[in-house]
């Protein structure tokens, strides 16, 4: 069951073939998926199933070859790569599954960086940072490098860089991969937050079935294709499903 | 996104470290060759700078100031016949032998200059005065000279002192300041005929007019009447420069880049300089983006765009050629100290380090760009697969 309201995310009939000829590797075929205000949806399956391909295509940083897919709006597939560049930029956050924070920076400088590419300055950006940490608990440790946490407080910056900007779309690979079941559960408390914030919606690539009862929605692939979407039982309070921010461009 | 750029460079030590060493290296090793070449080429025309005259007429075989072809002494009556000449002077210009107290012969430079005008004497005296050059077996020497020419490193040459050329009595009545020689003997100035008397007689002993223009002649017009009424070659002595091909110093300087195997010489090292500059900030640099190329592929995937991406590394690697460069500079400036205190060449025309900056800068474009093309083919959809 879909709930009623417009999808933020609606992918339709995308094909994605990786190498050509006899190494032709397809690995999306056919797809079709939805996602909604307010809700997490997990896509799960196999490793090499397409699961990060598909999050690829949707955060627009993967061209796909047919079909297409439109976030909030805006027809990714047909969009130019500066067009797409400042989409991913207003409209998305991102956590990689090694969060990829920048070493040499400090925490409050990693969290600053989305702001940074929209353009604010410096000084406003480390402000917002540091309220983003401090809304993730680490508020006291804004100066410190990454490299001076542990790998459940890494992730939980890079959420708060994920956030910083207010993304309505917040695109997750892996996120709990490096993290023991103490550390997963603080980090997916944090993103059921953000998934029920009004207008927002959280994607999940996951492996760890330990986190499959926060989804609102599993979408499980093999070999490229869906196979199922199954609704979760807990349902989502209609207050965060009606009020999506209009989309950046 | 400068001080993002900034503390992504300087937060990875080592490799900053190796650029900026790369850098400073090549600086060094070129400016120093550069100006040490540059301070050769000078020390060739150190004559013409000694001897001043503005106007310097040799035989027509005579390509450089260095070489002498004697002329008749006559000459100087023909050279001052021309009508736009307002004076004409004889010079004695050679290398000779002094004979120091201990018995040991060293080389020296003697310039032998009119008696009565003392044209073509030496500009500043330290010491003495000029009027005594007037008196028996008396010569000026240069600072050079003052140790160069002592028998003891304890008690160098006053003014007073005596030494022997070609086994005639020269009494010091003057030091004076003047350049060295490209032959590395010091200057000592006397009278023409005193000149003719310490060298070994020769059946023409006149090795250059000097001479200077009429009020209101320009020195080319001089030049050029000279060469036309007396047929003897007539050289502007101004200072070198490449818009001055017919000036006697930048004939100079091209006959020994032309006839020497100095440019080649220093020429190599300053390529050598280039390429270890190039083969260090370029392979480092890249390593240094490939080192960061997940990082900035996630920066790619976030939204930052190809380009503020691709200025990011230029200003990386722009600064560290700044950097390296001014660290090269310094050195630069501390061997030159070294080395002009203890009389190496060394000259650097202000052209010559804005022009590394730029070769410099322009390295380190390169290695930029090398970046720059492996973080364009890196597609942001690969953050997720690493």
């Amino acid at each position: 069951m879909k709930p009623a309201t417009d999808a933020i995310v609606q992918v339709d009939n995308v094909e994605k073939t990786f190498n050509s000829g006899v190494n032709a590797i397809h690995v999306m075929k056919n797809v079709s998926l939805a996602a909604y205000p307010g809700e997490i949806l997990m896509l799960v399956g196999p490793s090499g199933c397409g699961k990060t391909t598909l999050l690829s295509a949707i955060a627009g940083t993967l061209k796909v070859e047919s079909g297409s897919i439109i976030v909030f709006g805006q027809p990714l597939h047909s969009m130019s790569g500066s067009a797409l560049t400042r989409f991913r930029a207003n409209n998305i956050g991102f956590i990689f599954q090694q969060f990829n924070l920048i070493p040499t920076l400090s925490i409050a400088e990693n969290v600053s960086v989305p702001l940074l590419i929209q353009g604010h300055s410096n000084r406003h950006a480390i402000k917002a940072a540091r309220e983003a940490l401090d809304s993730v608990g680490l508020a006291d440790r804004w100066r410190e490098r990454p490299n001076k946490l542990s790998g459940g407080q890494q992730q939980r910056v890079a959420i708060a860089r994920a956030l910083v900007h207010q993304p309505p779309l917040v695109i997750c690979d892996e996120p709990t991969a490096a993290l023991d079941s103490k550390n997963g559960e603080i980090v997916l408390d944090l993103f059921l937050n953000v998934a029920r914030t009004p207008g927002r919606a959280v994607i999940i690539v996951t492996h760890d079935n330990r986190i499959l009862s926060y989804a609102d929605r599993i979408a499980l692939m093999e070999d490229g294709e869906i196979l199922d979407v199954t609704q979760q039982s807990h349902n989502i309070p209609p207050k965060f499903i009606h009020e999506h921010p209009s989309p950046t461009s | 996104m400068i001080g993002l750029a900034l503390k992504m460079l300087f937060g990875d030590t080592a490799k900053y470290l190796m650029l900026v060493f790369g850098i400073f290296f090549a600086t060094f090793l070129i400016l120093q060759q550069l100006a040490i070449f540059c301070g050769l080429m000078l020390w060739t025309t150190s004559t013409l700078k000694n001897v001043n005259a503005p106007i310097y007429v040799v035989d027509p075989q005579v390509s450089q100031v260095n070489e002498t072809t004697p002329m008749r002494d006559t000459d100087v009556a023909r050279v001052r016949s021309v009508s736009n000449v307002r004076w004409a002077m004889p010079l004695f210009n050679g290398i000779q032998r002094v004979k120091l107290d201990n018995g040991a012969f060293k080389i020296i430079q003697l310039a032998g200059i009119d008696s009565a005008s003392l044209a073509g004497a030496p500009a500043t005296l330290v010491e003495g005065k000029l009027e005594d050059l007037r008196l028996p077996n008396t010569v000026i020497i240069d600072k050079l000279a003052v140790n160069f020419l002592s028998s003891d490193p304890d008690k160098p040459i006053k003014v007073g002192d005596q030494f022997e050329i070609n086994d005639i009595e020269a009494r010091v009545v003057g030091i004076a300041e003047s350049m060295r020689s490209f032959t590395g003997g010091p200057y000592v100035w006397t009278t023409y005929e005193r000149a003719l008397q310490y060298a070994p007689p020769q059946r023409k002993m006149l090795s250059a007019v000097i001479a200077a223009p009429m009020p209101g002649v320009t020195l080319e017009a001089a030049a050029a009447e000279i060469e036309k009424q007396t047929g003897l070659r007539a050289y502007v002595n101004r200072d070198f420069s490449f818009d001055a091909p017919d000036d006697f110093n930048t004939m100079t300087v091209f006959w020994f880049v032309k006839n020497t195997s100095i440019p080649i010489s220093f020429g190599t090292t300053v390529i050598v300089g280039l390429i270890v500059g190039i083969a260090i900030s370029c392979q480092t640099f890249y390593a240094f983006v490939l080192d960061n190329l997940k990082h900035l592929g996630a920066l790619k995937a976030m939204g930052m765009s190809n380009f503020r991406l691709s200025m990011m590394l230029v200003i990386q690697s722009m600064t560290v050629g700044l950097v390296g460069f001014g660290i090269g500079l310094l050195a630069t400036a501390g061997f030159t100290f070294t080395a002009i205190k203890n009389g190496a060449p060394f000259f650097m025309p202000t052209i010559i380090p804005f022009a590394v900056f730029a070769a410099i800068q322009l390295i380190c474009l390169f290695a930029a760009t090398l970046g720059i093309i492996r973080l364009s083919l890196y597609e942001p959809a690969a953050v997720f697969r690493t």
